[in-house]
């Protein structure tokens, strides 16, 4: 598959305040890219330039194979986490405005707000003022706007703050079908439940570098620690844990079970495999519960950022 | 992708939709030219009380002066001593008493006249009262020492110089005048227009940051883009607002002074007397004939599109720095600190047009402040009327617009980092950072 987006060894500079060091990372077409990284690590920035709001001071960014022109313009959807609409506009006038700067024709523009209006049920909004709308009324506007003139490139900063969990989730499904539809998102947020939930591939960004990147599943299964959590139904649990303990890493477990069993969770080590542990434990006793540690990617957010 | 025109359009759109804008467009002329009509009322009510003043001429010499107008009885007070004449003063609640003591010679009486007074006498009245008195004195005196009045009046010769410059063009004191004017109303234009519409710029710029819509606005289109639709936007509206107060003005100024024609005839108020005169009087007519003329005798051709360009370019130098104040702050009251050098330059420019071009305008200091392009907006314009050679018109043009096109990139940069910019106030040394950013 080939990648919409490469970004390939941007730096940018604010005065002496290095915000973006040599960050290079590539989006596959069609997929949900999250990136991830504390704040104040230069998502924005590199997001704004991926806008062509700020120019990068080395390095180049493509979309398509093309390097950034002004011609990109329309190929992108950005929602900024800093939004905000005209207070005094209407919400149609002033979407048909921002749509219109998107360079779509006015009647073009005026057909797709009204299908996305219906979609989402806000029809009739068209002739109130944003500052008649409550807060997660004008998200909803704003996320219009941003898929409107149908982008191949959908850049969403926080989409979800503001929402309730109802339109949350509206809002998400709407990106899965975009996503369907073949269009590719950028995502950065600090929910890490919906990057789970969400993105295909990731890059963590830290201290202007861009420290970890690739598909999830790989990356998961780089910080896959070997570790199965166990519960062992056992008449000794003392001794059983003391004879674990000399083959296996372990340590206490906590999860909820029926009955009072061993709980651990045991991390193989000389290269034993799963089966083995398995075929282990069932000569010590009943195994009633056997689940691998996949590490979240909360986890594995924290761990990189602590260690870099 | 050329935005600029649908962003102008929403700026002026906006602009002259909201109610604030269309309330002052409607209702400024309207409180100006009531509040002007007030004044004059007012005024009015003041001349039409009269005025009795007592006079006590003991040299008998000057009584045959002070015949009674309208505003003002002279009461001719005979035979009474000054305590009894005062007395009288004050009974009758007159004005006041004017006491010419008897002497021999005409210089000793002109030394010790006086006015008593309950309070201070009004300055007008006094020096009226002190004209006629030395007109008197002065024809007496002359009688005295045996000059004729009427060889006096008839000999008489008045001299009007006429001004013929070099090219053979005329002019006259009523054309200095005529500039005069003109000059003054380009340059208040100019600054008034600058400043209200220089401020509405920067409070739209304020606007955008404030509602947080600026970062979706600049990803579709250039910070420069945005700035410049936002001040030609701007612009037109105030374009718009300043031809409807005309219109407005000129309509109400017809309908009041119709109304209040008819009332004025009715009342035959004096002003409205010596209108007549002056209408009769062929000095006068001359003197009205002589200002449409002297309008006409300007060099319109060269005022109307020097005019358009210097109003233009003076403009839109100024709006592009207000823009760019805007850009830098977060809220109206930050944006103090910046709008004072803004400013300065552009009193600078009114003083200087006022004080010294009318004083000299090809003076070294008119000269070279309508070449500085932070003053010679205003400065030209007040110049241009007096003859400026083209050259001159053409040089500080284009150093306006080379200046134009510096401030524009200049403010460019400060716009493009500071409308991304939230939290911070900025000082100079941080401004002078984001440009090179």
């Amino acid at each position: 598959m080939s990648n919409l987006l490469e970004v390939n060894e941007v730096s940018k500079n604010f005065g002496k305040f290095k915000a973006l060091n040599n960050v290079s990372l590539s989006v596959p077409k069609g997929s949900i890219f999250g990136l991830l990284g504390p704040n104040g690590a230069g998502k924005t920035t590199l997001i704004r330039i991926i806008n062509q709001i700020t120019m990068p001071d080395s390095g180049t960014v493509k979309i398509d194979n093309e390097f950034l022109n002004e011609n990109h313009i329309k190929d992108i959807g950005y929602l900024p986490e800093e939004r905000g609409l005209y207070k005094s506009m209407k919400v149609g006038e002033q979407a048909l405005y921002l749509a219109q700067l998107k360079g779509l024709s006015k009647t073009e523009a005026k057909a797709r707000l009204e299908y996305w209006f219906d979609r989402l049920e806000i029809g009739d909004w068209w002739n109130k003022k944003i500052q008649e709308l409550s807060k997660g009324m004008a998200q909803k506007i704003q996320f219009v706007v941003t898929v409107l003139h149908k982008p191949k490139l959908l850049i969403f900063d926080e989409p979800f703050s503001g929402f309730d969990p109802i339109n949350a989730n509206l809002i998400k499904d709407e990106i899965l079908h975009l996503r369907d539809e073949g269009a590719t998102v950028i995502f950065s947020t600090h929910r890490m439940e919906s990057v789970e939930e969400l993105c295909d591939d990731i890059a963590l960004i830290n201290k202007s570098n861009k420290i970890l990147d690739g598909k999830l599943i790989d990356i998961k299964r780089q910080y896959k620690i070997n570790t199965f959590e166990v519960g062992l139904k056992t008449d000794n649990h003392e001794v059983v844990t003391h004879e674990l303990a000399e083959k296996f890493e372990i340590s206490t477990a906590n999860f909820k079970t029926l009955d009072n069993e061993l709980k651990l969770n045991i991390k193989l080590v000389n290269g034993d495999l799963p089966n083995d542990l398995i075929n282990y434990l069932t000569t010590k006793g009943e195994l009633s519960h056997f689940v691998e540690l996949i590490p979240s990617v909360n986890d594995i957010f924290i761990e990189t950022v602590k260690n870099n | 992708m050329n935005h600029l025109p649908l962003i102008i359009k929403r700026e002026y759109l906006t602009k002259v939709r909201n109610k604030s804008f269309i309330v002052m467009t409607f209702l400024s002329p309207i409180i100006v030219i009531a509040l002007s009509a007030f004044i004059a009322y007012l005024s009015q009510i003041n001349k039409d009380k009269v005025r009795t003043i007592a006079v006590l001429d003991e040299s008998r010499l000057v009584m045959d002066v002070f015949n009674s107008t309208e505003h003002t009885t002279y009461n001719l007070l005979e035979q009474l001593s000054l305590d009894d004449a005062i007395n009288v003063v004050k009974e009758t609640s007159a004005y006041g008493l004017l006491y010419i003591e008897r002497h021999d010679s005409l210089q000793a009486i002109s030394n010790r006249i006086k006015f008593y007074s309950e309070e201070t006498p009004s300055l007008t009245l006094i020096s009226d009262l002190e004209s006629k008195l030395e007109q008197k004195l002065t024809n007496l005196n002359m009688s005295n020492n045996g000059v004729d009045l009427d060889i006096i009046n008839k000999t008489k010769i008045s001299v009007d110089i006429q001004q013929e410059s070099f090219a053979g063009e005329k002019t006259s004191k009523t054309d200095s005048l005529v500039k005069l004017i003109f000059g003054i109303a380009v340059g208040y234009l100019l600054f008034m227009f600058i400043i209200i519409y220089g401020n509405m710029i920067m409070r739209s710029v304020i606007e955008e940051k404030t509602s947080r819509i600026i970062e979706v606005i600049i990803s579709s289109v250039k910070p420069v883009q945005l700035m410049l639709g936002k001040i030609i936007g701007t612009s037109l509206a105030g374009i718009t607002q300043f031809v409807i107060w005309l219109i407005l003005g000129g309509v109400l100024i017809t309908v009041l002074s119709f109304v209040f024609g008819i009332n004025m005839s009715e009342m035959q108020s004096p002003q409205e007397e010596i209108m007549k005169q002056a209408m009769t009087n062929p000095e006068v007519n001359v003197g009205i004939q002589n200002f449409v003329l002297a309008l006409f005798n300007l060099p319109l051709t060269n005022l109307i599109v020097a005019f358009v360009l210097f109003f233009i370019g003076g403009y839109l130098l100024y709006s592009s720095l207000y823009a760019a104040i805007g850009a830098a702050v977060d809220n109206e009251t930050d944006t103090q600190q910046f709008m004072l050098p803004v400013i300065m330059p552009l009193m600078l420019a009114v003083y200087i047009g006022i004080f010294t071009v009318i004083e000299d305008p090809h003076g070294t200091v008119s000269t070279v402040f309508s070449f500085i392009p932070f003053t010679s907006s205003v400065v030209m314009l007040m110049r241009i009327p007096f003859g400026v050679p083209i050259w001159q018109q053409l040089v500080s043009f284009l150093i306006l617009i080379a200046t134009f096109r510096l401030t524009v990139w200049f403010a460019a940069k400060i716009y493009r980092v500071g409308i991304l910019m939230y939290g911070k106030k900025p000082s100079y040394k941080e401004l002078i950072k984001w440009i090179k950013y």
